[in-house]
């Protein structure tokens, strides 16, 4: 039963809050034309990233997905620079280049949110090699989808990270689905985290709708990161309430009923009552809500407010040094 | 005859073919939801053994493919966006191109393998590839980009009934589009054949997929001008028609070549080159390419949509060709 003097509850909970609010707006103004590009959204995982990334240090390195907006929020970035991305203006935090699917804060110690699907577990596995050969502690977590674990890539990474006892944790958010089609069908085994057993390596299988579950896994797989123990396999059992990306017009697979149950459990309703339970008051509560809101209503004006970016920054960071600009786009 | 778009004319061509011939089979992500409307009804039709989701493994289930050609299968491979390649290059470059060639001619590898070109949608640098330049530096394909709905469903069934490996890459700026295009189930678009969209004298402009309307545009604004521009679009690039090109490029002695894709090494470079090569003594301009630049696609609609090719940049490169100022 969390204390109500825990700092750590009621920043899983603002956390988690400011992700479900940050994106129902974003989904709003999408639906609006506003932010441009397509939208997927994390609603129904909060506690999957949250519950994860309040085990991690600040230093402690994070890759994730297309599904890019949670992750960030989760392990403490600034939502100005996110929104203003979404927003594809030059405040934004890849400078517009990336939006939603590539909401990466290097800041609070992101690696990318990559939307190749796979691709982020071996840049995780590299950068606990880094940790490694630099001779400090700093862990690596990589979050991936049920969908990712049939990718080659997930298979050569964890190898790699076992054979070479590096400090990664591998946190499947299994969601059930990969766009249309139902983990079930696509993935030889029932549970993601049975792949690990391939791979020797310790694993977890977690209530992704649980913080406190996901945080207290993921923080034994941390101590056993740090401690040298190498990797570990996290499965969080989760759910995504919209379709793949909202606003598509279109439902590529009717999930009937399974809908409302997942959000009978939601992680924040679920979570902010067991807050009460334990002691925590109610007003204490409505207070993180309302700084939640006006925190996101700031991100929004910052973000509308803001610059697009110039026709020669597409040709800002591709390399180090700025490339030259055609001449088509200078007459 | 019927007026359809360029996504039923995939749909059209599959099902012809998959009627026509039981050993073609399509499998790829999210086929079975129809996601991007080129399987309506196919499951109905033809069941899950031969409509088949993978998993999210494309160079497991590119390689597949190979391995069921190989056996006497022909499939099409839907690899949705042309960016989603890259995972499976390891097949496509070292399997697919080569086993012809390494076994001396045992293997013979009668696949399709289709994916589209999302770009211009803010979708971002990991999702707007135009990859096939790539690919056509590897010997062992056949490459075809369709420009339009009949080019579109002639072409790919074409290629089902090809022997060796093609790669379609379908433009999605040009997926809306409408034309006439028969249902007469043998109709056919040979693959290697470069049409001439328009007859011209004055200056050639190569188009390529999403580029040919472009140019079709640019050219009837230059009838106004009093320039008789031709279009022509190769329609294939590997292996690309040398003599429609030479002979168009010989004929108005001026080449635009465009190309949705990047300078570097792109098909314009390419079918510039030829020019160069064997039709230098005619040419009475230099050649100007209307290219993506050799960039990123950036996310920020703002930044993002000047970098392709336009109707206005076809205009201005036709005009330096010519002679003629070019409006700032
Ligand atoms: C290599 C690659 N193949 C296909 C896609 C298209 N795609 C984007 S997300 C996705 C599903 C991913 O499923 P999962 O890993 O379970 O993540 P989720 O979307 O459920 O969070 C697919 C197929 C892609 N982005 N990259
Ligand atoms: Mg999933």
């Amino acid at each position: 039963m969390p204390d109500k003097t825990n700092d750590r509850s009621l920043e899983s909970y603002r956390r988690m809050l400011r992700i479900r609010h940050f994106e129902d707006r974003a989904e709003a103004m999408h639906a609006a034309g506003e932010i441009p590009g397509s939208l997927h959204t994390y609603a129904g995982q909060e506690a999957s990233g949250v519950g994860a990334c309040m085990a991690l240090r600040d230093d402690d390195y994070m890759v994730g997905t297309h599904r890019s907006h949670g992750h960030p929020i989760a392990k403490g970035a600034a939502l100005r620079p996110l929104m203003a991305e979404l927003l594809a203006k030059a405040t934004g935090i890849c400078k517009g280049k990336g939006g939603s699917m590539h909401l990466s804060d290097f800041k609070v110690g992101s690696l990318g949110e990559t939307s190749i699907v796979g691709s982020g577990l071996p840049v995780a596995v590299g950068a606990a090699l880094g940790s490694k050969l630099q001779g400090n502690d700093r862990v690596s977590l990589c979050f991936f989808g049920d969908g990712a674990s049939n990718e080659g890539a997930f298979h050569e990474a964890c190898n790699l990270a076992a054979v070479w006892t590096l400090p990664v944790i591998f946190l499947c958010e299994n969601n059930g689905y990969a766009v249309s089609t139902p983990a079930s069908a696509m993935v030889s085994v029932k549970d993601v985290a049975e792949r690990a057993k391939a791979y020797s390596m310790p694993s977890a299988i977690v209530d992704g709708q649980d913080v406190e579950a996901v945080f207290e896994a993921v923080t034994e797989a941390v101590t056993r990161a740090r401690t040298g123990g190498g990797p570990t396999f996290i499965e969080t059992k989760t759910y995504r309430y919209a379709e793949h990306a909202v606003n598509m017009g279109r439902v590529l697979l009717d999930r009937g009923g399974e809908v409302d149950e997942w959000r009978s459990r939601d992680p924040i309703t679920k979570y902010r009552k067991r807050l009460v339970e334990g002691g925590v008051a109610e007003a204490t509560l409505d207070t993180i809500e309302t700084e939640v809101v006006a925190e996101v209503e700031d991100a929004i004006t910052f973000g509308r407010e803001s610059p697009y970016p110039t026709q020669e920054e597409a040709f800002d960071d591709v390399l180090s040094e700025r490339l030259p600009i055609p001449a088509f786009l200078t007459a | 005859m019927a007026r359809i778009t360029f996504l039923e004319a995939i749909r059209a061509a599959q099902l012809e073919e998959m009627q026509r011939d039981d050993k073609v089979f399509i499998m790829g992500e999210d086929i079975v939801c129809n996601v991007f409307g080129t399987t309506t009804d196919f499951v109905e039709n033809f069941g899950l053994e031969r409509v088949r989701d993978t998993p999210i493994s494309e160079n497991g289930f590119v390689g597949a493919g190979a391995g069921a050609a190989m056996v006497g299968m022909r499939p099409i491979i839907d690899v949705t966006l042309s960016s989603f390649l890259y995972p499976a290059m390891d097949q496509i470059v070292s399997i697919i191109a080569k086993s012809r060639y390494i076994y001396g001619g045992q293997a013979s590898l009668p696949l399709v393998v289709r994916s589209c070109m999302f770009y211009g949608n803010s979708n971002a640098a990991q999702h707007s590839d135009r990859p096939y330049p790539m690919l056509m530096g590897v010997p062992g394909l056949k490459i075809i980009v369709p420009s339009g709905p009949r080019d579109m469903k002639g072409m790919l069934k074409a290629a089902i009934r090809d022997n060796d490996p093609v790669f379609c890459f379908e433009d999605a700026t040009l997926w809306s589009g409408k034309e006439e295009v028969p249902d007469d189930p043998d109709f056919i678009v040979p693959i290697g054949k470069a049409e001439v969209k328009r007859e011209g004298t004055d200056v050639s402009i190569f188009a390529i997929g999403g580029a040919v309307p472009m140019a079709m545009a640019a050219a009837k604004i230059l009838a106004d001008d009093g320039i008789s521009a031709e279009v022509v679009d190769p329609r294939t690039l590997s292996p690309l028609d040398r003599e429609a090109i030479l002979k168009s490029a010989r004929k108005t002695g001026r080449v635009v070549a465009v190309d949705p894709a990047h300078l570097t090494c792109s098909a314009a470079s390419e079918i510039s080159a030829i020019v160069v090569e064997d039709a230098f003594d005619t040419l009475r301009a230099p050649i100007v390419r209307v290219t993506t630049p050799d960039t990123h696609m950036p996310f920020s609609p703002v930044i993002e949509k000047a970098l392709y090719p336009n109707k206005e940049r076809i205009l201005a490169a036709v005009r330096k060709v010519v002679g003629l100022p070019v409006p700032a």
